[in-house]
């Protein structure tokens, strides 16, 4: 079984797990909601209709919050994986890693935003 | 702390340590391929512009089913295996190889399918399309 030692890795390794978690399940039901364009127009455009309404705009911001925060830590953990000695910088790392995710998510949402409520 | 960031240590060899590579291979790749569908999809475009015809035009080529088959297959076994190591971690024997072997069999249909629709889609003429 898994230890937990506290600390922000921990933190950042259960976030890494839930958010990966949760693309895998959007994942299936994009692959779900892609195939009726094989069923024609009719079936597609009816679908796909229902990602206009506001909650899955605010969801999919969330999704893009999720992909982005994997991403970034996957990126963190990889330097630590090959680089040991980085492993000791692990918390400004962390806190690089952060600031990046608030520089990109802060427009895209606001962008984002822009779609959902236009 | 062990020989990795996350709770397990890196494999020696074997099957483990290429599924451990290929989770940070294919992780670098996705962070390009995912994060740039989104930003294309859900930024530049977004589900008030998609629709069957916006998806038809986009599949006349092969570049973008490319992208997507790519994206897809990287995506379908990065997170497969990211939840066999949860199943690990979070599980016991029996039921964890019953719930590694239904994600197995989960993935590979939805996998398939995903496969199969951007392979063989062929937009419709007329009906539904301006």
């Amino acid at each position: 079984m898994t230890l937990y030692k506290g600390g922000i890795g921990q933190w950042a390794w259960i976030a890494h797990r839930v958010t990966g978690v949760a693309v895998l399940l959007f994942l299936f039901i994009h692959i779900l909601d892609t195939a009726l364009i094989i069923l024609g127009p009719d079936w597609y455009n009816k679908v796909i209709a229902v990602y206009r309404w506001p909650i899955f705009g605010m969801l999919e911001i969330g999704l893009f919050a999720a992909v982005l925060y994997h991403a970034l830590n996957g990126v963190r953990i990889i330097l630590v994986d090959f680089w040991m000695a980085s492993i000791q910088y692990h918390k400004q790392m962390f806190v690089v890693q952060m600031v990046l995710f608030t520089l990109v998510f802060l427009p895209v949402a606001w962008l984002m935003l822009g779609h959902v409520f236009p | 702390m062990s020989g990795s960031y996350g709770a397990h240590p890196r494999p020696v060899g074997g099957v483990e340590l290429c599924a451990w590579l290929f989770m940070r291979i294919s992780g670098v790749a996705l962070l390009l391929l995912a994060l740039g569908h989104l930003f294309i999809m859900h930024v530049l475009n977004s589900v008030h512009t998609i629709d069957y015809e916006f998806v038809a035009g986009r599949y006349a080529g092969t570049f973008w089913r490319g992208y997507d088959l790519t994206m897809l297959w990287l995506a379908m076994v990065h997170g497969v295996n990211g939840l066999r190591t949860l199943a690990d971690d979070y599980l016991r024997p029996p039921v964890r190889g019953m719930a590694v072997k239904g994600l197995y069999a989960i993935g590979s249909l939805f996998l398939l399918l995903g496969t199969w629709v951007i392979i063989a889609f062929q937009p419709v003429s007329g009906r539904g399309l301006p």
